[in-house]
Formats: structure tokens, sequence, C-alpha cells
């Protein structure tokens, strides 16, 4: 269930050894609030898919603490022992691209989730069919994932990634192959499901047209983030 | 939790039916080459059953009559009639030829039976048609599979016969269909020489001076006379009495008639581990072969699934799929391809190859059993490739960058 979001405090990533050593986060600092969604923006090579694995429990940090709800899941060391089943249950992920399992039903895409962490089958449809009345695609609950139109693949991804209530969802340039209406539309949709649903989501994107719309966004450049806070901005 | 294999197999089914179908025709040509291996089996037991013999008495240190030449005198019989324990014997003679009718031929074995009455060691023990062979010349039962029918006129060396019965499932070790006609006619089918060949072998004896002895009248005649006879045929078929063991028969047929003498048991191991042996071995080969085929098959298309499902997996273990579940899909997939494959093999070897392979097919349920096993392992041990290649897959490559 979705709880104090997430913080991370001096997070460090680094490849390779001895002179060949590149550091790709040098000290990254984030805190998301539950309910709130923000931005991480920045070049390519800046660090942006490095942090995102790192957050999404998918590649080690180095060094550095990471906090998600009221759980200290990193410390110069994991500190989870089934990171399997923290991806599951606690971190949501939207991709680039929707990413759906082409043989699985729209509904059976997103209840997979519950299924996997052994909840019933009917249970979990369930749930994912309320998730679709709230992203207004109930109508294509039966449909296969190329029967859909872009927009609606996205939401459908949207409904996977918080079918299991994470308290953080990470969401890798979900508005990259969407034209300017679907992808605010998208990010309208990201902002109410994080209000409604008390999720922190950490929207990494290049997007400009989207960027205008977080209250608060994280540069990252060179391993670093720096923070700009949201002085005129305003929620779509 | 549900099958994902399942829902796979079923979104993607038009790939899945035609490579089983592909699969499959190695799998019935597999089932088909056991089945040539039973029935080269079931042809030797027929053979041996058929004669209704318990004991072969043949020429000394040979395995005749079947898989090696064996003459011997064809008043052998008298002697070993005498003997205690047996009931019946019979003279038989095999030679496989091909025999004429009209303008084809077919290759049979040759059977020369002794006059007698059904139940004789030799004799067809059943027909189909027609009635046995009740003259001493030139009367023929054939096997169905011959191909001839009731009152065909079929050929000899120089002789032709009349069919007047037709029996079923009389074949020799290899497979040919049998034609039984009086012993007489068979020794002379056997061994009578050409009517060239008998004249120069009389001119031969006439100038040899050993046998043309002017002070000793008659022996010219008796020598060429004896030349043109022949008293030999390939075995004796012996039944022997209910309260008798075969083994002691022959042991004593062998110690005082000085003949090699095969029982029942002894007999069947010559035609399956020596007759046999080579086609068998070639079959075993060929199995192994086409087994390794159908791996390789089985393995390249379940790798080359998994690789065009390479981003789902990523995203399934990215979402928290266990990899027990992503190698279940793989190998739940591999298992689904080989009970296709196997279902449209036993098909096409049942419908398709048996009936029309030139050979006598046995399709043992028993095989099909060890088939199904041997395809779901082979399966298994396939999508081991693939699967090795699904648990490497990085789930950070759902994630871009």
């Amino acid at each position: 269930m979705a709880g104090k979001g997430i913080r991370i405090e001096g997070l460090k990533k680094s490849y390779g050894r001895g002179d060949t050593v590149v550091e790709a986060l040098k000290g990254v600092d984030m805190q998301v609030a539950p309910g709130e969604v923000v931005g991480l923006v920045g070049p390519s090579g800046s660090g942006k898919s490095t942090l995102l694995k790192c957050l999404g429990a998918v590649i080690e940090p180095t060094a550095g603490r990471m906090i998600l709800g009221d759980q200290v899941i990193y410390e110069d060391g994991w500190k989870v022992k089934d990171l399997r089943a923290l991806r599951r249950d606690r971190i949501g992920f939207i991709f680039q691209a929707p990413y759906l399992i082409p043989f699985l039903d729209v509904t059976d895409n997103v209840a997979l989730l519950p299924m996997l962490a052994g909840k019933p089958n009917a249970q979990a449809r369930e749930q994912a069919i309320d998730l679709f009345k709230e992203l207004d695609i109930e109508h294509r609950a039966k449909a296969m994932p190329a029967q859909l139109s872009g927009g609606e693949q996205q939401r459908v991804a949207i409904a996977r990634g918080l079918v299991n209530r994470p308290p953080v969802i990470l969401a890798d340039e979900p508005t990259a192959p969407l034209d300017s209406e679907r992808a605010l539309a998208v990010i309208r949709i990201l902002n109410e499901m994080a209000r409604k649903f008390e999720t922190a989501i950490i929207v990494v994107t290049h997007d400009e047209k989207i960027i205008p719309t977080f209250k608060r966004i994280y540069h990252i450049r060179d391993g670093v983030t720096y923070e700009e806070a949201g002085e005129g901005r305003s929620f779509v | 939790m549900i099958s994902l294999a399942g829902r796979d197999i079923m979104h993607a089914w038009g790939k899945f039916v035609f490579t089983g179908l592909g699969l499959g025709l190695l799998i019935g040509v597999t089932l088909s080459m056991a089945g040539i291996y039973r029935g080269m089996v079931d042809d030797g037991k027929a053979l041996l059953d058929n004669s209704g013999a318990d004991l072969w008495v043949v020429q000394q240190n040979t395995l005749g009559p079947y898989a090696e030449a064996s003459s011997i005198y064809d008043d052998t019989w008298r002697g070993i009639r005498n003997m205690p324990g047996v009931e019946r014997v019979a003279n038989v003679t095999y030679l496989t030829m091909q025999v004429r009718q009209g303008e084809r031929d077919v290759r049979a074995m040759v059977t020369g039976v002794t006059a007698g009455s059904p139940g004789t060691p030799g004799w067809p023990p059943y027909l189909v048609g027609g009635r046995q062979i009740t003259r001493d010349h030139y009367e023929a039962v054939a096997d169905i599979a011959t191909g001839f029918k009731l009152g065909d006129s079929i050929q000899i060396r120089r002789n032709n016969y009349t069919v007047v019965g037709l029996t079923r499932r009389m074949v020799s070790s290899g497979g040919d269909p049998m034609v039984f006609i009086p012993l007489k006619d068979a020794q002379e089918a056997q061994f009578l020489k050409d009517n060239d060949a008998i004249l120069q072998q009389r001119r031969r004896t006439t100038v040899n001076p050993v046998f043309n002895r002017p002070q000793v009248p008659g022996l010219l005649e008796a020598v060429i006379a004896s030349q043109s006879t022949n008293t030999y045929v390939n075995a004796v078929l012996v039944q022997i009495g209910a309260s008798y063991n075969a083994d002691d028969v022959a042991e004593s047929i062998r110690r005082w008639k000085r003949y090699t003498v095969y029982t029942r048991s002894q007999m069947e191991e010559i035609l399956v581990g020596k007759l046999i042996a080579t086609s068998a071995k070639q079959i075993g080969m060929f199995l192994v072969i086409l087994s390794i085929v159908s791996a390789a098959i089985v393995a390249f298309i379940i790798y080359t699934l998994t690789l065009g499902k390479i981003r789902e997996i990523a995203v399934l273990k990215l979402i928290g799929t266990r990899n027990r579940t992503i190698a279940g899909l793989i190998m739940q997939q591999a298992i689904a391809l080989g009970v296709i494959g196997f279902m449209v093999g036993k098909i096409s070897a049942t419908l398709l190859m048996a009936p029309i392979f030139p050979k006598h097919v046995l399709l043992e349920p028993l095989d099909s059993v060890f088939g199904f096993i041997a395809v779901v392992v082979i399966c298994i041990f396939s999508s081991i490739i693939a699967i090795r290649a699904a648990l490497k897959v990085d789930p950070a490559e759902a994630v871009g960058g």
C-alpha cells in the first residue's frame, strides 16, 4: 500500500573498476511525496536511466540510501531479500512503449501482477476492472493489446503500474510515442492517480510539451541532480 | 494463476500447429521405423508359428534353414520319426525366388511341403480361400500378399502351378509372402539343373574313365541316374508329444542322429538375434538420428520463439515474475509442441505411412507410449537452451537507456 513516497540520499553508482571506472551517479538526493508527480529531466548520458534502474531495484547502487515508504530498501547494500517481490508489490513501472504482453488480453495484462503476488484470478481481475473504470477503458477490458490505440495501450500500462497500489511508480518517458493531446492526457491521468492512490510518481522525460506540467522537476547532469521548484508551474 | 504458455499458444496457434505438423511428420517416420523393426520380428515369429514345428533338424553346424543354407537327406525323417517323444515329422524346403505370373513376377519364399493333411508341419495352418494341396505336383497355395488369385497359373522355374488355395500372414523372415508347393516339385525347383547343364554333366561323366568302365555294365547309367535325382531337403520339422520336453528330444536327436537341432526359442534367437540383427541396428541408428534431428528442431523452434519474446520476458522479470514461471512458460510450450507433434506423428504413422509401406509395419501400443515419453523428455531437454537464454535476459532491458 502507499506510504511515505520515496526518498534517496547520496545515491551513487559506478561502472567498471580501477582506471576504467565510470561514475554514473555521484550522490543523488531526491524525495517524492505520496500523491506527487515529479519530472526527472536530463540529456542523454546524464544518468537518468541508471537512476531509474537503481530506483526500480533492477541494478544495485554502489552507495547511498533508499527509503521506500517506511522501509529502508538500500543502505550500502540491499536491505530486502527478494527484489522481485519488491518490484512486483511496491514499485510500479510504466515504460516508453506500453510493452503489454501480446498474448494476454487487456484484463489479464493488468491482473497478472496481483496473480503473481498470489491473489486468486477472479479477485485480481476484479482489481484490474476497477482500475479500468478509473481510466475510462472498461469497454476495452476483453480486447487484445494489438486491438488498442496507442493512447489506450498506455492507459492499460498505467493500470498495470497501479494495480498493486505501489508507494512509487517509475515512468520512463511514458508520453514519447504520443501526440501532444494524448501526452497531456496521460500526464493528467498520472496526476489523478497519484492523488487518488497516494502514490509517488517519477516521470523521466525529454518531452518539452509535458515538462511545464510538473510542479517539481529534478534535473540530472553528470550524475548529479538539481531540483527546480515549480514557481509559476501548475498541474495540468 | 493463468497459464502463460497456454495463452501464448492460443494467441499464435497457427505457428504452433504448423510447426507441430512438420515435427509430427518427423515423429511419424520415427514411429514407422520402430514399427518396421517390430514388423520384422513379428514376421520372424509368424514364420516359426506357422511352420507348426517344435524342433528344426538341420545340417550339422549350420544355422539353417532360415539364416543359413542347410541340406540333409530327404529320408532323414524316418530315423527321427522313431525317436522317443517325436510325434510328427515332415521334410521341408525353402527357396526365396521370383515367381512369375504372366507378365509380372513376385518375390516369394517357395516352400516345399510333404504330402499329408492339415496340421502336418510346414503346411499353412489355415486358408482364407480355396483348398489345401491334394495332388503330388503342380498345385500351389499362396499368401494373398503375393496378389495371386485362385485359379491363377504361376511359373516356378520351368513348371507351371495352379493356385488352389490362399492363405494369410505366411511370410518369410524378410517379409516375402510364401508360396507352398508339393515337396518333390520344390526339390526340383531348388536343386535340379537346366537341360543344357544336365547334358553337359552327362557328357563329362561319360568321358570320365572312373564311371565309364566297359567291364562294369550299368555303372555309367547308375551314376547318371543318381545325378539327375535330388535327395535333399533343407530341414526336417518335428512336432513332439505333449508330455515331452523339447530340449530333451532335441538333445537326443543331436546325440544319436548327428544333426544340428534347434528348439523354438533357439530358432527365435537365430531369427531375431542374427538374421535381422543388422537391419535392427540400421533401424536403431535411424531412430537415434531422427531423435537427434527432432530434438534439434524443437530446440531451434523454441529458441527462436523465445528470442522473439525477449522484450516480454524482460517486462515479466521486471514486474516480478519468478524464473520458474518463465522457465515453465518455455518448457510448457516445448511440451505442447511435442504433444501436437506426437499426435500428428501417431496419426500419420497409423493412417498414412504404415498402410502404404511395402514392409509389414507393426505399431505396438507400448511403443507409442514409450515414444510419447521420449518425445516429452526430448522436448524438455530441447527447451533448456531457450530457458537459459530467457533466464539471462536482464530485466533492465525493459527500461530504456
